[in-house]
């Protein structure tokens, strides 16, 4: 903790328009953020709480990548626990995911309750009067370490810090408001699967954040020329600019209602979808927002586009690797009908997503174009230099910079 | 019990031929033909073993119509961005585990070598193929081809169909 983080890295001067592009691959970089972001001041998503339904039921996962296990214990309330047995580091839960009445250390066989209290240590009276734990071990000083944890609509965050403001207030109004509209009415999980990325966790969460590439980069849309109505939309960052959500809100509601025969329309020179099917959608929101693409700080996404509906977790790798994890899902109240849109819907998203796939390999790219420039820094100035929220939603990169500030906060460069 | 029934052996043979015809024709990157491997009321989808397992639905890619197979295709060459690759399927152990009328279950094992253009080359996929293949006047074609992946995880994006 000692460590001065102003030694390792000289952030350049302009604010957080421009980004040090030895922070993508340096390892002592990436240890500091473990310990002042990810065991910092944040809230991190672990998990969906419908999958620990029953008392007993666990779930394996990370934070950064400390791992932790995601459980109901006897009494019914969700806990998150430090995945490591007190007496040697021990992994506790091994499988993914499972059902148990209490944690048990395989290696030496310490016992603890679902709480993460130590219960009792194998021969810790000796054998024979010989051997054994001394007398003034305390089991109840030697737990496992069980962190502070918050269900909200179903989602679990949990947080190493003492000092974090509660959950919804430290995510504000307007980003509640969102999850409430996204998740609240309930999910069924459709599906869940891994990306796995050669890059920095960070280049993806910047990725999420540009606004600025989508309609440059992904050219799925513009090939197959499939309008899009005229559409109002914008960014709204919260306070400080840590979580951010870009967003585009069909004008009228008339308009959604031609949404189905207008926006098929091919242009001459145009290439036409042979099925078009797959873009076919309904309006699910009475504030017509046909997509909203949210993040919390620092890795955790909530994404509507259209009826595609999925949660997305970055985790770290090492400096030059993650993992991305989606959960794609439903509601309760979803028709057969819906439910076989939201599946053909899937095919835009995720690493086969004919709309988005490319997401995952800019970032490897990035890692690879800047390896020998590491004193180098990139721009991040369209539409300014601050975190203002935005009316405009393509032409700027104030998410980004949000992202930075979050960054810089956390880390004190 | 699970395992093979007995076919006629040129059933057997349009069943496998079909098989391996495809596989040759994704890397020899005859995409195009892609589509014609199936009938036209068709399904592909590409879903890992834990989504399968669990009865879930969504996967990586899912196309339920011809046009849609069609569409990928089309995509691949003129919208998505990606490093240029190319993929060596290994398939195996084909086996014929159900008949129903003209429409045959099978299975068989694949595995997936992605050559990348500078040269890496390393596993991308392993997996069953679990498929339903029609077997019409001398032809076979799949009405449905499940790509069930034994691993959760894809590297960085899947492009080129499985
Ligand atoms: S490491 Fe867990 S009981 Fe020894
Ligand atoms: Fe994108």
């Amino acid at each position: 903790m000692a460590t001065d983080i102003k030694n390792l890295v000289t952030w350049p001067d302009d604010g957080v328009s421009r980004i040090p592009i030895q922070i993508y691959t340096d390892p002592d970089i990436y240890t500091e953020e473990q310990q002042r972001i990810f065991r910092g001041p944040i809230w991190s998503f672990v998990g969906m709480a419908d999958e620990i339904a029953k008392p007993g039921d666990y779930q394996t996962t990370y934070i950064g990548d400390t791992p932790v296990i995601v459980l109901r214990d006897l009494e019914g309330d969700v806990q998150v626990i430090v995945n490591r047995c007190a007496h040697r580091g021990n992994l506790v839960c091994i499988a993914k995911e499972g059902h148990t009445e209490e944690l048990t250390c395989v290696y030496h066989n310490w016992r603890y309750d679902l709480q993460g209290n130590l219960k009792s240590v194998a021969f810790g009276k000796g054998v024979g009067k010989q051997g054994g734990m001394p007398d003034d071990f305390k089991r109840e000083d030697n737990g496992m370490q069980r962190l502070k944890c918050e269900v909200y609509a179903g989602l679990v965050f949990a947080t190493f810090s003492e000092e974090v403001a509660p959950l919804t207030e430290w995510l504000g109004a307007e980003m509640v408001e969102n999850i409430d509209r996204v998740v609240g009415r309930g999910m069924v999980l459709l599906g869940t699967y891994s990306q796995y990325m050669p890059n920095n966790w960070k280049l993806y969460m910047e990725n999420v954040r540009d606004s600025y590439h989508a309609s440059i980069l992904h050219m799925f849309q513009a090939t197959f020329r499939i309008n899009r109505l005229s559409m109002k939309g914008g960014i709204k960052l919260s306070d400080g600019g840590w979580h951010h959500i870009s967003y585009s809100i069909a004008e009228t509601d008339k308009e959604e209602s031609e949404y189905d025969s207008k926006k098929l329309r091919a242009v001459k020179d145009g290439y036409t979808l042979a099925d078009p099917s797959l873009v076919k959608g309904w309006r699910e929101f009475d504030c017509g927002t046909t997509l909203a693409i949210q993040s919390t700080y620092p890795n955790f996404v909530v994404q509507q586009i259209s009826n595609s509906l999925a949660l997305r977790l970055c985790l770290p790798k090492g400096p030059e690797e993650c993992e991305l994890l989606w959960w794609v899902f439903g509601t309760p109240e979803d028709t057969e009908e819906q439910r076989e849109i939201r599946i053909k819907q899937s095919n835009m998203i995720g690493p086969g997503g004919v709309i988005s796939m490319e997401d995952g390999v800019v970032g490897g790219w990035i890692q690879r174009g800047t390896k020998r420039d590491q004193d180098k820094s990139t721009i991040v100035q369209m539409g300014g230099r601050d975190i203002a929220p935005s009316a405009e939603g393509r032409a700027t990169e104030v998410s980004i910079r949000g992202f930075w500030q979050g960054y810089r906060d956390c880390m004190g460069v | 019990m699970d395992g093979s029934i007995s076919v006629s052996g040129d059933a057997r043979q349009l069943i496998t031929d079909l098989i391996i015809d495809y596989a040759h024709a994704i890397d020899d990157d005859r995409l195009e033909s892609w589509a014609d491997f199936f009938t036209d009321d068709c399904s592909y989808r590409i879903i890992n073993r834990e989504n399968h397992d669990k009865g879930r639905v969504v996967g990586i890619m899912d196309c339920s119509s011809k046009g849609m197979l069609q569409d990928r295709i089309l995509a691949l060459r003129e919208a998505n961005v990606f490093e240029p690759h190319t993929y060596r399927h290994i398939v195996s152990g084909t086996r014929i585990v159900g008949q129903d009328g003209d429409v045959f279950s099978v299975e068989t094992s694949f595995l997936v070598v992605r050559i990348m253009q500078e040269g890496d080359m390393a596993i991308f996929c392993t997996g069953k193929y679990i498929d339903e293949v029609a077997v019409t006047g001398g032809t076979a074609r799949f009405r449905s081809r499940l790509v069930v992946c034994d691993s959760n995880r894809i590297d960085t994006l899947i492009v080129i169909p499985i």
